[in-house]
């Protein structure tokens, strides 16, 4: 399988992704830097976290009008696995990928820990391989997460099960403690934590190693087992 | 100012103009004889910030130059933007620790903001990718409004910029202590990585090359930014907050990323970053180390606001530039690689044979000065340095217990002293995982780094306790090199070298130049000892406030070598039932220790005595048994004695205790700072095996019971606590006092 790790101007855990789909899941990554205009050749897309155009402006808010935000939205609506982590996340919210917004963190400040996530819904194709309920541990580090969205939304949200992790802890004030959403068709993940920083367990955790294993597992089942 | 308001070479001369840049008179005839005429106004500027203390070290040559700087692992020492350590495998490690005081001290955020920035260009202007940020930091007592306010917009600053570059800040010390009242110190410290085939220097080689001019537009911030980093704050300070810059991190990541792509690129021959005197010190210092020239035309430089004079030019310290030196007719090969990145490279001038820096403006000459003028003839002076009358009466000072009525009530109140209370509001807000090496994150000892694709981790810290220095220049010199190698051992590393940042008073006062020469003389002796020679580093003079020097402070930041990922420790206890192990037993020694503060309210007396030979054969003996597998946690005793290591040991795990029984005399058992201890906790099974390898007692056991008990011989429980309970005094003190706000 083979990841495409988008690479805006002031994106920084590009490189994290980059080595976790490399050397921890063992599947092909390139690099695709954001001028570029063609995604054909990739099986998933993964915006990565870190200061896009310096978070200047608004958190995401530059970095959705690159050339090739357009192919990353073909590529979502093609079905393929978008998974938008931190900065991702919130540039996938500017693009208009998933509903809501970001807001600064309740407590005004930057905040980089460890954090317990509850694995709302299991039946994503980024989820399959946790337990419903399953509590796990991924680091965050924000100033800009808590995730807001009006009443109408989060309803659709509830109903559609599309929250897919919540905080144990919530860290940053998000409402109903979401941490990560899918859209409508369940291809899109947007989430503040950073999985990737939680795949070794020499560096704290490898829970977000599911993640990923789960990515690859639901992409063979649809694409390589039915062909 | 504009340019025809500029006052003339006889201007300057007659009203002495000269001295409000920092000029001496007789600085300023050495200045005319070297040009064979008076230097007329952009000139006297570009003397004024290359002679300054900041750029030449004019004052603390004398000093600097007794460090101890080679090694047969040093690749690169002193006098580029960052020395560089042979760590194997074609690889090494590059790393500088600077200061950017007096910004901090009238612009918190920007001035810690910007001296992150300008550390990383120092490393990443090496060739190296920086991997690390860490700082170390002074302030008054907490509590009071203004400092609450430079406190937290200076960490504030530090998480801007590192958060936003992408480089985690891993680690670092603060100290609360009066004396930095009004002269807070804001150290940063940056580590790189780099292949040996990589490294690059600041050198301005080949007749007829390119000099390239990249990053960020020049503006008319920082000016004279050297001059006023060399001179005592004093009430009216704040009218220089002009003379601060304004950092930009988004343009810092496209320029690292722009540099470290170039840098792959044969045709660049040199980099350098322009940091303090900015474009004047990057293209004097290189041509200087290159034995060349530079002809530059100001007129191509990127400018940011119009009608700038060469001077405002020349001495602007706008964030965010690197100066290149690109193999003529290939400039195009770097433009490219920059414009991938929207950042402008530039060609600005040539490499030139005459050893001048030329610099035009307009079709005009405005600047002609030998490059070697500048870079390395700036004056020397050998201060005089007298024994202050305190140091006499301290050391004349009989021995003196603090009266401490309540042991357990003293932990508490230990615990709760922000030196030593836990600095989680401090990290949590750096983003110390990114980059995902970080294997032991702030908290413990030294953090400690993996190094990808090897079996090989980093161990980093920053150490100085400066009321030992203070009290004993000499002795506490020696304690802060002592103590940032226990930290490297402890975390399972050994010590490669170090960079130093020294901050002191006034050189003009010969006491405070007493106090830099003792220090620099325990720092020598200890890396010495050691086997940690001093590899670059950074003077900060001048730490005055309306005439109090701040207590002097050197500060260590050294980098070890773990050779296996299986040998990192930390300081938290393991598992129920582990024995625990004291290294080193206690003296009645006090003086500067943080009871002492706490009980007396200020610190008197002698320094606890180090002795280099036990440091070194307890480092060693510690180290093989980490090595040998036989160490659960290890951790050092320093501020607050064993009372306050024990507790912070048992602050890991959850539900983790501590029962231990201590012989002698309880206050001086507990809380004493004797040098050169550890705490060590090693699993039963290797009880033999450790006693074999190591000199040291077994005073207990780590228990499951979530109590803290420490047993006098007299039977009596010195300590009795829930760890619980000390543990949200200590993480809760920091945040605590911030609400406070007076």
């Amino acid at each position: 399988m083979k990841f495409a790790v988008i690479v805006f101007p002031g994106s920084n855990c590009d490189a994290d992704l980059y080595c976790a789909v490399k050397d921890e899941l063992g599947e092909e990554a390139e690099y695709v830097w954001h001028a570029e205009e063609d995604l054909s050749g990739f099986d998933a897309i993964l915006l990565p976290g870190g200061f896009s155009y310096g978070d200047y402006l608004r958190s995401g808010s530059i970095a959705r009008f690159s050339s090739i935000m357009k192919e990353v939205k073909k590529a979502a609506e093609e079905g393929k696995p978008v998974l938008g982590i931190c900065n991702g996340f919130q540039i996938l919210l500017e693009a208009g990928l998933l509903p809501g917004a970001m807001k600064v963190n309740e407590g005004l400040k930057f905040s980089c820990r460890h954090s317990e996530l509850i694995v709302l819904n299991n039946q994503t194709m980024f989820s399959t391989a946790y337990e419903k309920e399953e509590k796990i541990s991924i680091p965050i580090a924000h100033g800009e997460g808590n995730y807001y969205c009006d009443e109408e939304t989060l309803k659709e949200l509830k109903a559609g099960e599309r929250i897919v992790f919540t905080y144990g802890d919530n860290p940053n004030g998000s409402i109903e403690d979401i941490a990560g959403i899918v859209n409508e068709k369940g291809n899109v993940l947007g989430m503040m934590p950073h999985p990737e920083r939680a795949v070794d367990a020499i560096l704290g955790s490898a829970d977000g190693l599911k993640l990923f294993q789960s990515i690859v597992k639901n992409w063979r089942e649809t694409y390589v087992t039915a062909s | 100012m504009s340019l025809l308001l500029e006052p003339s070479p006889e201007q300057i001369r007659e009203e002495q103009l000269y001295r409000q840049m920092g000029i001496t008179e007789n600085e300023f005839s050495m200045i005319e004889n070297i040009l064979g005429r008076t230097p007329n106004y952009t000139e006297t500027g570009i003397f004024s910030v290359m002679w300054s203390e900041h750029c030449s070290y004019k004052n603390s040559k004398p000093v600097l130059k007794k460090f101890p700087v080679t090694g047969e692992k040093v690749l690169q020492g002193p006098g580029e933007g960052a020395g560089i350590v042979d760590i194997g495998d074609g690889q090494a490690v590059v790393f500088k620790i600077e200061s950017h005081n007096h910004p901090s001290a009238i612009e918190p955020y920007q001035g810690a903001a910007t001296g992150v920035g300008g550390i990383i260009r120092d490393v990443f202007s090496m060739g190296a990718r920086p991997i690390a940020l860490l700082n170390s930091l002074r302030f008054g007592e907490l509590g009071s409004k203004k400092v609450n306010y430079l406190f937290e917009e200076v960490v504030a600053g530090i998480a801007g910029y590192g958060n936003c570059i992408g480089i985690p800040t891993v680690g670092g010390e603060i100290q609360f202590d009066p004396s930095y009242e009004g002269n807070p110190l804001v150290n940063a410290m940056c580590v790189g990585l780099i292949n040996h085939e990589d490294i690059k220097k600041g050198q301005a080689k080949g007749i007829g090359n390119t000099v390239m001019y990249a990053g960020a537009k020049t503006g008319r911030d920082g000016i004279h930014g050297a001059t006023f980093a060399s001179e005592e704050l004093n009430d009216q300070s704040d009218e220089k907050r002009p003379a601060v810059q304004v950092g930009d991190p988004f343009m810092e990541k496209l320029l690292l990323e722009a540099c470290l792509e170039a840098i792959q690129c044969d045709a660049l021959v040199g980099i350098q970053d322009m940091g303090a005197a900015g474009l004047t010190s990057s293209a004097a210092e290189m041509a200087s180390k290159g034995g060349s020239g530079i002809a530059m035309n100001l007129d191509l430089v990127p400018q940011r606001e119009t009608g700038m004079t060469p001077y405002e030019m020349m001495l602007s310290e706008s964030q965010e530039r690197m100066l290149l030196i690109i193999e003529k007719g290939r400039e195009e090969e770097i433009e490219r690689i920059f414009a991938k990145y929207e950042l402008e490279a530039k060609a600005i001038g040539t490499v030139t044979d005459d050893k001048l820096l030329h610099v035009t403006h307009k079709g005009e000459t405005a600047a002609v000065i030998p490059v070697d003028a500048l870079a390395e003839d700036a004056p020397v002076y050998h201060k005089t340095s007298k024994v202050p009358v305190y140091f006499t009466e301290f050391q004349d000072m009989a021995l003196e217990k603090p009266v401490v009525n309540d042991l357990q009530e003293t932990l508490k109140e230990l615990l709760a002293q922000p030196t030593i209370a836990s600095k989680e509001w401090v990290y949590s807000q750096y983003d110390h995982m990114v980059q995902t090496n970080t294997v032991v994150a702030p908290g413990s000892d030294a953090a400690v780094l993996r190094i990808r694709g090897t079996k090989k981790a980093l161990a980093m810290t920053t150490d100085c306790n400066s009321r030992y220095l203070y009290l004993d220049p000499e002795t506490g010199g020696r304690i802060a090199v002592a103590e940032a190698a226990r930290n490297i051992v402890c975390s399972g590393g050994t010590p490669l070298a170090i960079t130093d940042c020294l901050n002191f008073g006034s050189p003009e006062n010969p006491e405070i130049f007493w106090q830099l020469e003792k220090a620099a003389e325990g720092m020598i002796a200890a890396c010495l000892a050691l086997n940690a020679p001093v590899i670059g580093g950074n003077v900060s003079l001048y730490n005055e406030t309306n005439g109090t020097a701040i207590y002097p402070t050197p500060v260590i930041g050294m980098v070890g070598l773990i050779e296996d990922t299986s040998y990192i420790t930390t300081q938290h206890f393991k598992e129920n039932g582990d024995l625990i192990y004291l290294i080193g037993s206690a003296k009645p020694e006090f003086g500067g220790s943080e009871l002492q503060k706490l009980i007396n309210g200020d610190i008197s007396g002698k320094a606890p005595e180090l002795d280099l030979g036990i440091e070194k054969e307890r480092m060693e003996e510690l180290s093989k048994a980490i090595r040998k597998g036989l160490v659960a946690s290890a951790h050092d005793l320093a501020e607050g004695g064993l009372a306050v290591a024990l507790a912070e040991c048992t602050f890991g795990t959850e539900g983790m205790g501590a029962s231990v029984t201590l012989q002698g005399e309880a206050v001086t058992e507990l809380f004493s700072e004797t040098q050169s201890r550890y705490l060590v906790s090693v699993s039963r099974e290797k009880k033999e095996a450790f006693e074999a390898e190591v000199q040291a007692v077994q005073i207990g056991e780590v228990t499951g019971n979530g109590r803290l008990l420490v047993t006098g011989d007299d039977k009596k429980h010195w300590i009795d606590a829930q760890v619980s309970e000390l543990k949200e005094i200590w993480k809760g003190a920091i945040p605590c006092l911030l609400k406070s706000k007076a």
